[in-house]
């Protein structure tokens, strides 16, 4: 009887770990086993066919002393994110306080804004590279609308960031629902108090709502910096890393190292760095906010 | 009323120029995908093509095995929706509903798998499913969806957590055993969570690129993502051919957002924080 109630006991106390085994081989097989994998590849000198051999610190090593196209292509993924971050935060604020008045067909204009994002990058390539067209394009006949000469976005390395980051502000709708739903978040006393105190909108929004809401902005930023690391796939449809590799983000340097080269230690190697500068960039964002992010239930305590 | 009217004015204005800035893309697509050569590369341009040239896409379809690609995708987008949901909702329930050893410690991994960059396992995972004898096949787009995906699991975790425990405790002395209450009490009450994952994932695997570009190399394999982009048109690089696929490869999800519309957008402004 006694054991019987424990052998009961041990099969109950199964039950939560069978609910959750999916997950946990999911994670031994398409995880952990890769990260460990591709963390001690890294090590070697490991070719798609042939023998791999063991180099040490060799991969990272060339790739900060000898390698030319490693410095450059985080060059260009810091140049977008430097150009790109701010203008997305500021649009996509922008738009959430707008939508966030009453007024009328605001669900249509939330549709609006976030119909881009749903679409995949592939046709929001394509889309762009007709829009960009130097001949054909519809932006250098608008532009010539106003007498200036539109520049070959697409083939012009002087012009051919700027038009990715055109291109991305416009796939990205999510920050703004994000953003209007830590606007709605803030309780409307705190408008109304203020309004009595005869406070102008300017002040209401550096003392109320810029404060209120920098949880989401923390929440935007990591994200956005995480994703413009990321950068593929328009760069390999639009531009292919070109012309003179002014588009060669750091992501398509690791993959083309991987499947182009197949280097698939070095790329490794490669992937791993940009995890460690996402994780440093992350915790950076992460420690300095105390001194700007507000939560509300400090004060609350 | 109208000067209240009066000082939203602006508002009205900036938004409806932004709006305008955002539909216009898709507007350019369309219409040039209708267009005959010669309005193609007008100038200036055409805003509204004289005659609506549906040959368009039907020639740009056939030019190129789309109908097998958009089997593949359907076949994907269909066998990792199905995946997701049944592995996101027993291990979500996992997590929820029980207290064991080690759950803390295993959540907060969970949580932080989401941070690993795609770029650092897509290389192991590349020679994984080589060793496997998965590539060039839908073997690899498809069978991860079957373990689960964090943010999915994280986002019905949420919801469960709301549903109180009494309801647990009524079924457990009527007999029920923890996968009836699973199947039978929690899953109709999240429904809406449970079609929320069904709708971002068939966009994201639906959209997706690079998986497809790593995975597969047979043009009979390809999505229709891979085949839009290794398409150039119908005989010489033909822009409206392009617009025509864009067109189309567009649709579903546009469709899939305006079923779902408003879980969507409610979904992301208020799980996205806090």
């Amino acid at each position: 009887m006694a054991k019987a109630s424990a052998k009961f006991r041990i099969r109950k106390e199964m039950v939560p770990y069978l609910f959750i085994m999916p997950w946990i081989i999911g994670f031994l097989i398409f995880t952990l086993g890769p990260l460990l994998f591709s963390l001690a590849i890294s090590f070697f000198d490991w070719p798609i066919v042939g023998e791999p051999s063991f180099v040490g610190l060799g991969n990272y090593i060339r790739m900060f002393t000898k390698d030319e196209m490693f410095t450059h292509s985080l060059m260009v993924t810091v140049k977008f994110a430097i150009i790109f971050v701010p203008l997305y935060m500021i649009i996509a604020l922008g738009l959430a306080l707008l939508l966030n008045q009453k007024i009328k067909g605001q669900s249509f204009f939330k549709t609006v804004f976030y119909l881009p994002s749903v679409i995949s990058g592939v046709a929001l390539s394509m889309i762009w590279i007709w829009i960009f067209d130097f001949k054909y394009g519809v932006i250098n006949y608008l532009l010539s609308l106003i007498g200036v000469a539109g520049p070959n976005w697409l083939g012009d390395p002087k012009w051919s960031l700027v038009a990715m980051v055109i291109a991305s502000l416009w796939g990205q709708g999510t920050m703004v629902l994000i953003f209007l739903g830590a606007l709605r978040e803030i309780p409307k006393e705190y408008y109304e108090a203020s309004m009595i105190d005869g406070a102008g909108p300017v002040h209401r929004f550096f003392r109320i709502t810029l404060p209120l809401i920098t949880p989401a902005l923390l929440f935007n930023l990591i994200m956005t910096i995480i994703s413009a690391f990321q950068q593929l796939t328009l760069a390999l449809l639009m531009t292919k890393g070109g012309p003179s590799n002014s588009t060669y983000f750091y992501a398509m340097y690791v993959y083309n190292n991987a499947f182009k080269h197949f280097e698939m230690g070095y790329a490794s190697a490669n992937a791993w760095i940009m995890f460690l500068i996402i994780l440093a960039l992350s915790l950076l964002v992460l420690k300095s906010s105390s001194m700007w992010v507000y939560y509300e239930s400090e004060v609350k305590k | 009323m109208s000067k209240a009217f009066l000082r939203k004015l602006p508002v009205y204005a900036l938004l409806i120029f932004f709006a305008v800035l955002f539909l216009f893309p898709f507007f350019w697509t369309v219409t040039s995908a209708f267009k005959a050569e010669a309005e193609l590369h007008a100038y200036p341009p055409v805003w509204i093509p004289s005659s609506f040239r549906l040959d368009n896409f039907i020639e740009s379809w056939l030019s190129q095995p789309f109908t097998q690609y958009f089997f593949n995708s359907s076949l994907v987008v269909i066998g990792t929706t199905i995946g997701q949901l049944i592995s996101c909702s027993l291990v979500a329930y996992g997590f929820a509903r029980f207290s064991f050893k080690g759950r803390d410690v295993l959540f907060i991994i969970l949580l932080a798998t989401m941070m690993v960059p795609w770029d650092v396992t897509m290389i192991p995972m590349y020679m994984e499913f080589n060793a496997f004898g998965w590539i060039n096949t839908l073997k690899p787009l498809i069978i991860p969806a079957w373990f689960g995906s964090p943010f999915y699991i994280f986002l019905l975790r949420q919801f469960l957590l709301n549903i109180p425990k009494e309801l647990e405790e009524a079924a457990l002395l009527d007999g029920a055993n923890h996968f009836q209450i699973y199947s039978k009490i929690y899953m109709p009450l999240v429904k809406p969570t449970l079609v929320l994952i069904a709708v971002f994932n068939s966009l994201s695997v639906w959209n997706d690129y690079l998986g497809p570009l790593i995975f597969l190399n047979d043009q009979s394999k390809y999505t229709l993502t891979l085949g839009l982009a290794q398409f150039k048109g119908v005989g010489d690089v033909n822009m409206s051919a392009i617009m025509a696929i864009t067109s189309i490869i567009c649709i579903p999800p546009l469709i899939g957002f305006f079923f779902a519309q408003k879980q969507i957008i409610e979904g992301i402004s208020s799980t996205g924080i806090k």
